[in-house]
């Protein structure tokens, strides 16, 4: 039995169709079609055939298939949206901001609102975040497009003043109906928008409090969509769905209602406590729209997620001196975003850690404070809790108690028996693609689909269900919905010419400004963040490695050079004998650990029959392999990653509708 | 070649060696060779080979002489000292660097028209003086740097870029160090770093002049067909004789060899090269047969590779022992000892009177 040497180990085939056998230990000799022998490796450990059959080698990747390089723009995968990261990011190093705001918006519709306050899942996945330590300051960059843009209503979607006579109701004025309406209104649509309160933006307005996102952004951004025609119901909340079908007036209803029920803490005192006892969405909204303007000394906040994040920094500008954050569990298991937690801890907000809620405490009738027992867990590696107990109990003072431990949707309006079926959580069955529900023309989307996610999420829940209401209003079928796509161009001006700028910049992210600590509190709705300069802006757009410009390889242009591998600064490539995925992942150059991340594996080369295997993970794009390929086997090719919305579907329709002469 | 630098970043898993440098400390400067130049990988396998040997790059003396080959000096180990020498004329700069110290690892590189036509008489004498030095030689059969006329390596009957047949035959740098008393003499192949960076390692830690002649293709002027050095025609007519592989010192024996498969040769320092031979009647210790074999495979037009001859007693005296020269640097020796004085210059004088 023979090992493979571990300082040169693996196997390399050399020499397509050349499995000879003639002398000696190190040609295979293996009688099935082999395709080589083992070149200046190693004695075989296996006969080489075994491993390079057809049934034991990965199949040369597929880059047809539009995920494949969409995959690779991480930025732009996580987007639920998919936001055109790159693209923008690369404008606004250019300065055109305006373009840049206009790329975002045709993705996310509200770049200004979401440049301030999205979840942001784009840059937990950004790249740079694995070769460096953070990732690129995306939405920041975001706000920098919505900042310095020019007047640009020219360059809205144009209304046609004859509409197609189809009429379409959203229940709630949130960011999923406006998405709706912003897709459906240029295609000739009537849209018809009920909101119980009397200003539009749902929840965007109602629980983000104004020193995160400034009331006049959001006008902004809503007034343009409304400004495309909208008929805006204010103060009518739709009470009953069956009197709203049975008027006949619409052909489609969309509900983009969102998740406005906060959830409740069932505790001794809590009735008699109601007084100073708040529910944390009821009560921003409050503040938002001006019916509370104070709270206590005191206050407790229970839970630690972004609402919690929002109630703690609106006591402070309401009159607060002491808020504590309470956290059932150790700071791990938080779900408020990283960077709201840095911001409320600025504003030195205390966050207690395993501390889970026992009691309110009376005092005269009157809230005191609360009880908690005080938590400790025991961790296993993976960081699950495998068992708590309770080591003591701890009382701590307080003159008010807000409670943000989460929000669920509610449908007292929508009759049980309309046809719309409602799960054992007595929420809506919707479909995930369609976002249709049981009862056809009867839509869902935003938080009121599938519970609370995020204003992203609701815009493409709304995307997509403007695509499914203009299929069903032209009696289409739902799923049967255009694909996405993507096209290539190469981006090779010349020699050593590449229309992108791919000098890696070793830039640390910028920094965001905010107003002092002094200042920031003087008011309910002086917002916090300053936005990039446009010299910072310009600084940390250089910190993009345009992932949207892939390298492209062309097996059959190689020559085996190794020129591209040992240029390569994060050694991505290699070229090795095919084998079985988790054996070659094993085997590259730097093993590639990040099962998530496809590799990319070539058809045979020509002169070996080895592959080209690329391990996307850490890919920089700087373009090096391609700028030192002599036979341009590799380029540099930007991805346009093409997301259907409403407006292409509509084009697709028609475009496939009999021509009458 | 690229006018883009390397970006400095590096893959975040990249291993240290025994000094705790990755491979990315061992590089130089940015290559200006043509892209896909076989060059650039020999300068890549350099880079790795002395990164596996921990080599403290203020410990390494790099040396060339005029060409492409010589320029790669440059691209890597940029903390080593370096030389670049007028044309052929490497191996003198390299016999006084390792007289005045010979504490230093001396790799020379060198090209085919450097080392087989101006240079050829200094090759020959540091093979004769076996000096302690590695000699590499990237060998693409063209000058490059003069827009590709056939070198003292074409092949005979090898077809020019522009067509024209080579009528003249080759000088090979193998045979010739062979008849000279090499005692370290390897083939290797640009496009095979497995069989090229052990090859390296072994021939820094060799003890004596150890030749390695890597077949390098000329992207740019020698890679059609009709070259008998393409990448293509290298692939298709290359024959490993022998695998090498380095085992370093501190290494335990990992390799699990069925007997008389492999044979270890130990290094004056400890270290070993394992032998794996392709061929079980092919003796890698047996000069005349060695080159009977180089001989015999370029009649029928293939490149014998691998370490195709070793002395494996290291027997041989090497440069210093037969100069005597001190084991201290003399730029350690105390001035009195290097100097004579005026009396001793005088004694020494009055030999000759």
């Amino acid at each position: 039995m023979h090992t493979i040497a571990p300082a040169y180990g693996g196997l390399e085939t050399f020499g397509a169709g050349r499995c000879r056998t003639p002398s000696g230990l190190f040609y295979c000799t293996c009688h099935t079609p082999a395709r080589g022998w083992l070149g200046g490796g190693a004695p075989l450990a296996l006969s080489l055939c075994t491993l390079i059959q057809p049934s034991n080698i990965v199949d040369p990747t597929d880059t047809s298939n539009p995920d494949y390089y969409h995959r690779v723009v991480d930025c732009q995968w996580a987007c639920p949206a998919h936001t055109d990261v790159p693209e923008y990011i690369r404008l606004i190093a250019q300065g055109r901001f305006t373009d840049a705001y206009l790329v975002n918006r045709q993705s996310n519709v509200f770049p200004g609102i979401l440049g301030r306050v999205c979840d942001r899942p784009c840059e937990p996945a950004c790249r740079r975040g694995r070769v460096e330590d953070k990732p690129v300051a995306i939405c920041r960059l975001k706000r920098v497009a919505a900042d310095h843009r020019e007047e640009l209503s020219a360059r809205l979607p144009k209304i046609p003043p004859v509409k197609n006579g189809r009429r379409i109701a959203c229940i709630g004025a949130g960011c999923a109906s406006l998405t709706v309406a912003n897709d459906l209104l240029p295609l000739g649509y009537e849209v018809t928008m009920f909101e119980r309160y009397e200003k539009p933006g749902g929840l965007m307005r109602s629980n983000i409090p104004a020193f995160r996102l400034p009331e006049s952004v959001l006008d902004e951004e809503i007034g343009m969509i409304l400004g495309m025609g909208v008929e805006l119901r204010l103060g009518t909340p739709v009470e009953s769905l069956r009197a709203l079908l049975e008027q006949g007036r619409f052909d489609a209803v969309f509900v983009g209602s969102g998740a406005p029920k906060g959830k409740e803490l069932r505790l001794p005192g809590r009735d008699e406590a109601s007084a100073n006892v708040h529910i944390g969405i009821s009560w921003l909204e409050s503040v938002a729209f001006g019916h509370i303007g104070h709270i206590g000394e005191r206050v407790l906040i229970i839970g630690v997620g972004n609402t919690a994040m929002d109630c703690c920094r609106t006591s402070l500008r309401l009159g607060a001196r002491e808020v504590k954050v309470m956290a059932r569990k150790p700071r791990e298991f938080f779900k408020a975003s990283p960077w709201e937690l840095e911001d409320a801890e600025e504003e030195r907000i205390e966050i207690m850690v395993n501390r889970a809620p026992k009691a309110f405490v009376l005092e005269r009738g009157r809230l005191a404070g609360m009880l908690f027992d005080c938590m400790e867990y025991e961790l296993d590696a993976r960081g699950r809790i495998v068992t708590e107990r309770v080591t003591g109990e701890q009382f701590l003072p307080a003159d008010d108690v807000i409670l943000a431990i989460g929000q669920e949707n509610a449908f007292p309006w929508i009759e049980r028996d309309l046809g719309i079926a409602f799960d054992k959580w007595d929420v809506p069955v919707v479909d995930a693609r369609t976002f249709q529900s049981t009862r056809a023309g009867v839509f869902f989307g935003g938080d009121a689909a599938f519970g609370p996610k995020n204003i992203i999420w609701a815009v493409e829940h709304g995307h997509q269900a403007a695509i499914s209401i203009h299929r069903h209003c032209q009696g289409e079928p739902l799923a049967e919905r255009l694909a996405p796509a993507v096209t290539l161009h190469s981006r090779k001006m010349g020699m050593h010419e590449w229309s992108y700028a791919n000098d890696y910049a070793p830039l640390e992210r910028r920094l965001m400004p905010h107003v002092s600590l002094k200042e920031r509190f003087k008011k309910l709705n002086i917002e916090v963040e300053l936005g990039f300069s446009a010299q910072q802006a310009a600084e940390e757009a250089q910190r993009c490695l345009n992932c949207d410009v892939q390298t492209v390889f062309a097996a059959k242009l190689c020559i085996e050079c190794d020129a591209c591998i040992d240029i390569c600064p994060v050694d991505c490539l290699t070229i090795a004998a095919n084998g079985p995925e988790a054996e070659l992942r094993a085997r590259l150059k730097a093993p590639a650990v990040n099962a998530a991340q496809p590799l990319y594996v070539s058809g045979a080369l020509p002169q070996t029959g080895r592959v080209m295997v690329k391990d996307e993970d850490l890919c920089v794009h700087c373009g090096l392999c391609a700028e030192r390929c002599p036979t341009a086997a590799w380029d540099m090719q930007k991805s346009d990653i093409h997301w259907p919305h409403a407006a292409e579907e509509a084009h697709a329709l028609e475009a496939r509708k009999p021509k009458i002469a | 070649m690229t006018f883009i630098a390397k970006p400095k970043l590096t893959h975040p898993s990249l291993p240290q060696n025994a000094l705790g440098l990755t491979r990315r400390a061992y590089e130089g400067a940015l290559s200006t060779l043509c892209a896909g130049c076989g060059h650039d990988s020999i300068t890549a396998a350099i880079v790795e080979a002395c990164w596996r040997l921990s080599l403290e790059p203020q410990n390494l003396v790099k040396l060339s002489g005029i060409g492409c080959s010589s320029k790669t000096t440059a691209y890597f180990v940029s903390g080593a000292h370096g030389f670049n020498a007028v044309h052929g004329r490497m191996p003198s700069i390299a016999t006084g660097a390792n007289a005045a110290n010979r504490r230093l690892t001396y790799l020379g590189v060198s090209g085919d028209g450097d080392t087989l036509s101006i240079g050829l008489g200094q090759f020959c004498h540091a093979i004769r003086r076996n000096l302690d030095m590695l000699y590499l030689i990237e060998n693409n059969g063209v000058y490059g740097l003069t827009k590709g006329q056939f070198s003292a390596s074409a092949d005979l009957g090898t077809r020019a870029k522009k067509g024209e047949t080579n009528l003249q035959p080759p000088i090979d740098p193998v045979l010739l160090a062979l008849d000279l008393g090499a005692t370290f003499v390897a083939r290797g192949f640009s496009g095979d770093k497995r069989q090229l960076v052990p090859l390296i390692e072994a021939g820094l830690k060799h003890r004596g002049f150890a030749l390695i002649d890597v077949l390098s293709p000329c992207v740019t002027f020698n890679d059609h067909e009709g070259s008998t050095k393409s990448y293509a025609y290298t692939r298709e007519h290359y024959e490993p004789a022998v695998f090498a592989d380095f085992v370093p010192r501190e290494a335990p024996i990992l390799v699990d060899y069925a007997p008389g498969e492999a044979r270890e040769v130990a290094l004056h320092d400890g270290s070993r090269i394992v032998l794996r031979k392709t061929d079980s009647d092919y003796d890698p210790t047996d000069r005349a047969a060695a080159g009977a074999a180089v001989q015999s495979r370029m009649n029928s037009g293939e490149y014998l590779t691998g370490l195709i001859y070793l002395d494996p007693s290291e027997a041989r005296a090497e440069f210093h022992q037969v100069n005597a020269t001190p084991d201290e640097p003399l730029n350690a020796l105390p001035y009195e000892q290097l100097s004579p004085g005026a009396q001793g210059l005088r004694k020494i004088l009055s030999r000759y009177r």
